[in-house]
């Protein structure tokens, strides 16, 4: 049973569009599909291998640039993006792995931080390239939101089992290894520089064909919003902290409250755009009480509520 | 060629002016990072803060900005200790996979922070119209026959030269007072500390709020000269981190130097390369203080210490 969950998961999800959703929950449900990848790759390399990364937004940011790019200069389909941005998404990956994975703990954390942000500027600069802050507009596929939702289910399926092949494989015991003690790994002999290099790329490319999807679902991106620390780096970080760290149904937990939390208060009258206040509230909440996320911490959380029935 | 120095040094005097600003911004996040080994990246977010109360008692009260320099810091002092206290002491002992659960923790705190400042205040763009803004002292003024005019303007000026008085005084500080000595004793080693009888916890509070009062310092000598938006916050602290890198982790030397090496660059990335590619300038040089210089420049200075 708990081997076929994803498969049935998978199943349930494929069924969806035939009981006839409205757009708007159409459009949900690719969000949350969307983040979730983005959360899946996160974790590979800072829930498993441990090394965490302020930066993914460069890796989103480019999927997506590939996807426009080919498009506005090439004049072919934006599609082209999830193939294309994997030679740049993994390039850039190998070289920012170049830099970052001699450095540890606190240094990394700054280093993917500050590469993040120099893509992003350098993007807003480029305007012969990218058009800088005006941004690209291109045309979209579909005007139905099905097809888009079945395109980012498969490519969130893809990831689950590819995250899922790599933890469980001797990979995956050598990322956990690093995570635990770099130090003690590598005097066992296990080679850190590659194993941290092969996560970082495959969570990369993952990440690119987030962005690449992006681009294609809304048909509008800008360095501001495709580059954002806030709004990508950050925000990839929260869907993994608040569902469960090196856990795989985490990030998925972590997408659905995070983009229902984020529709539900953005309704709300007064706080409107300030509604990361409360995102912050519950990163704040989550890693004091639930340093884990909900996923990984089930067991505390299920204890407080058998404390609170009893005491009732 | 006249002109060509003139732009240079006018270039060089306003990277200098700027340097001493962001040392000072470097120096709380250093100390709070050399002692307590926390990477506070809600640091920039706590200026923003002391900025708006600073913007606030000049436009309720008619409080010049550097006057706000005894009232700003000291209030920021508060905040600091209360969210060490309160947030970051207790998630050091939580047990986690993720080891740095404290750096995902402060920019929680900042996003809460920025957020509030845009419901309260709304992401408007604000200034302190203070009369002596675009006043400067000009060079031709005091030699006649100058052959390229060269400014200083005063609130820049004034803010440079506060902002090293509040070094000075930090250092003496640091190296005087027993508190001061208490603090870098932790830094130096936090056990050996506590076995000689140092409040280690305290002095963690303390390192924070006194990191939280010396980045208000900044944001006071800021204002007459800046802009002020919610949003402010994170690019200084992205500025603070990289002057502390550059520095040499807790080091009080080299954030000094970091925050002034720094100012300089980025004038002069400004200048012959493009106002857009400052940032990008800003961000080169810490990627290749981290890859090649990973100790700062104050490895640096301490290898020639060392030599002599």
């Amino acid at each position: 049973m708990k081997r076929s969950a994803p498969l049935i998961v998978l199943a349930g999800m494929a069924a969806l569009p035939f009981l006839g959703l409205s757009s708007y929950v159409m459009h949900l449900l690719i969000l949350v599909i969307m983040w979730s990848v983005s959360g899946m790759a996160w974790n590979l390399l800072g829930g498993y291998t441990g090394q965490v990364s302020f930066g993914h937004a460069a890796f989103f940011g480019l999927g997506a640039y590939c996807a426009g790019l080919a498009s506005f200069h090439l004049n072919i389909s934006a599609w082209y993006g999830f193939p294309l941005s994997i030679p740049f998404v993994a390039a850039t990956a190998l070289v920012m792995g170049l830099i970052v994975l001699r450095l540890r703990g606190p240094y990394f954390v700054l280093a993917t931080l500050a590469l993040g942000e120099i893509m992003r500027i350098t993007a807003e600069n480029l305007t012969d390239l990218t058009q800088g802050n005006l941004g690209i507009m291109i045309q979209r596929t579909w005007v139905e939101k099905t097809g888009y939702y079945y395109v980012i289910l498969a490519v969130a399926a893809l990831t689950f089992w590819v995250v899922k092949l790599l933890a469980e494989s001797r990979w995956g015991y050598y990322f956990v290894a690093i995570r635990e003690d770099q130090d003690a790994a590598e005097s066992l002999g296990i080679n850190t520089t590659l194993y941290k290099t092969v996560a970082l790329t495959v969570s990369a490319v993952i990440t690119g064909f987030s962005g690449a999807f992006y681009m294609n679902y809304m048909g509008y991106i800008d360095p501001q919003v495709v580059f954002s620390l806030g709004d990508i780096s950050i925000l990839t970080i929260m869907v993994v902290m608040v569902g469960g760290v090196a856990t795989y149904w985490g990030p998925v937990v972590g997408a659905v409250i995070m983009v229902l939390l984020a529709e539900v208060i953005r309704s709300l009258p007064y706080v409107g755009t300030a509604y990361q206040t409360l995102f912050g509230v519950l990163l704040i909440v989550i890693i004091i009480y639930l340093p884990n996320g909900l996923v990984g911490d089930r067991q505390t959380l299920a204890r407080l509520f058998k404390k609170k029935g009893a005491a009732v | 060629m006249w002109v060509q120095l003139e732009v240079f040094l006018q270039t060089l005097i306003s990277g200098v002016l700027l340097g001493g600003l962001y040392a000072l911004i470097g120096l709380g996040m250093t100390l709070i990072l050399g002692v307590m080994k926390i990477i506070n990246l809600t640091h920039g977010q706590l200026m923003m803060v002391a900025m708006y109360v600073a913007y606030w008692l000049f436009t309720l009260f008619h409080i010049d900005p550097y006057v706000s320099l005894l009232i700003a810091p000291p209030l920021l002092f508060l905040l600091g200790m209360f969210l060490q206290k309160t947030l970051i002491n207790p998630v050091l002992r939580v047990e986690s996979i993720l080891p740095h659960n404290q750096v995902i923790l402060t920019v929680g705190i900042g996003m809460v922070l920025q957020n509030m400042a845009t419901i309260f205040f709304t992401s408007d763009y604000k200034s302190t119209p203070v009369d002596y803004a675009t006043d400067a002292w000009y060079l031709s003024d005091y030699w006649k026959d100058a052959p390229f005019e060269l400014s200083l303007s005063y609130p820049w000026t004034v803010s440079f030269l506060l902002a090293v008085g509040i070094t000075t005084a930090l250092w003496f500080f640091l190296a005087k007072t027993d508190t001061g000595k208490s603090i870098r004793a932790t830094a130096q080693d936090r056990d050996a500390a506590a076995l000689m009888g140092v409040n280690v916890g305290l002095m963690r509070v303390i390192t924070f709020g006194l990191g939280s009062a010396l980045v208000a310092a900044a944001g006071c000598l800021f204002i007459p000269i800046y802009y002020l938006f919610p949003a402010l916050g994170s690019q200084f602290t992205l500025i603070a981190f990289v002057i502390t890198i550059l520095g040499g982790l807790g080091s009080t030397m080299g954030a000094i130097l970091g925050g002034l090496i720094l100012g300089i660059f980025e004038s002069m990335t400004a200048t012959y390369v493009g106002m857009g590619w400052a940032p990008v300038g800003r961000f080169a040089i810490f990627v290749a203080a981290l890859v090649f210089l990973p100790g700062g420049v104050a490895s640096l200075l301490k290898r020639k210490a060392v030599t002599k």
